[in-house]
């Protein structure tokens, strides 16, 4: 699969939103879940 | 004849085997911190690998255009959510038949990702079928029972988290969990069972495959990193668990102390 251009990847054949709106909940989800799960690890090894 | 030779008939299979071991929270605790890593590496591996097949290699769908890429995380993101929940509810039903600490805290562990891939894959169904059906949602069969074991991940959670006391938490949430484990062949066969819009499965173990092979290459490559994702995060869950439930244990101490 060949974009020619950065520009033509982006606009994804006229569905960008879609195609990028649903990789970019799922980068969301998941680097929320680990900021999550870091936080809470760390709560738990300090807790005296 | 030392006293040591002096055992209990079957004391000794049960010591012999030796993932048994590995069943004492103490004991597990520093096998998941040594593989979560292990997981992790090879998931952001395969993800990259997966993404690039699926942008760059996989061509463009005839009928749907570039919409169809949503594929990739669509349908890995829905297998990790039955997969997880299966695995959670079985994790579950030991912790209830053998009363095993640990198994109450992976059954714990696992359910946040759980949750996390069912809604992942309902809001990447929405956003795929608003171009390809004209709606982002429809009260069908299999978009209608996905959504309800989205409100079974979240039920379990709650359930655990609103009982004080772990163990008392642990059975009642393995009883939510068990019970709703009839939802996951629903869901699975819900687009034979019943009309709707969703499409069949796309990859079946009784006949070929309904796509081109590169793009099945991209979509197993990304239900792959799901799956070690999955086990990366759930293994460094369950060691925080560990950690909050025991953390007045000798052990646990110790390893403060060491600190």
């Amino acid at each position: 699969m060949n974009w020619g251009s950065l520009g033509n990847f982006l606009h994804m054949g006229g569905y960008a939103l879609y195609v990028w709106g649903s990789y970019a909940v799922t980068a969301l989800c998941i680097g929320g879940e680990l900021w999550l799960l870091a936080r809470r690890a760390r709560r738990a090894e300090r807790r005296p | 004849m030392t006293i040591d030779s002096y055992r209990l008939e079957g004391e000794q299979g049960i010591r012999g085997w030796f993932l048994f071991r590995f069943a004492a929270p103490q004991a597990f605790f520093p096998l998941a911190g040594r593989m979560a890593p292990w997981f992790a590496a090879l998931a952001a591996i395969l993800a990259a690998a997966g993404f690039y097949i699926s942008f760059f290699v996989a061509p463009t769908d005839a009928q749907q255009g570039e919409a169809y890429r949503i594929i990739f995380i669509h349908v890995a993101a829905a297998w990790m959510s039955m997969f997880l929940y299966v695995v959670m509810a079985c994790w579950a039903a030991l912790g209830l038949v053998l009363n095993t600490r640990l198994s109450g805290m992976m059954a714990s562990a696992i359910a946040p990702t759980g949750a996390m891939f069912t809604f992942i894959a309902l809001w990447s169904g929405a956003l795929w079928g608003k171009p390809t059906w004209g709606t982002w949602w429809v009260w069908d069969a299999r978009l209608t029972s996905e959504l309800i074991l989205l409100f079974l991940y979240f039920g379990f959670i709650a359930l655990t988290n609103a009982i004080d006391d772990p163990r008392r938490a642990d059975r009642a949430g393995a009883v939510l969990a068990i019970v709703g484990v009839i939802n996951v062949p629903i869901i699975y066969f819900s687009v034979k069972w019943w009309n709707t819009l969703h499409q069949g499965a796309s990859v079946s173990l009784t006949r070929a495959p309904s796509m081109a092979m590169t793009m099945l290459t991209g979509m197993l490559l990304m239900a792959l990193a799901a799956w070690m994702y999955s086990i990366a995060a759930a293994l460094w869950r369950v060691r925080t668990i560990i950690l909050e439930r025991e953390r007045d244990a000798e052990w646990v101490r110790g390893l403060r102390g060491s600190e």
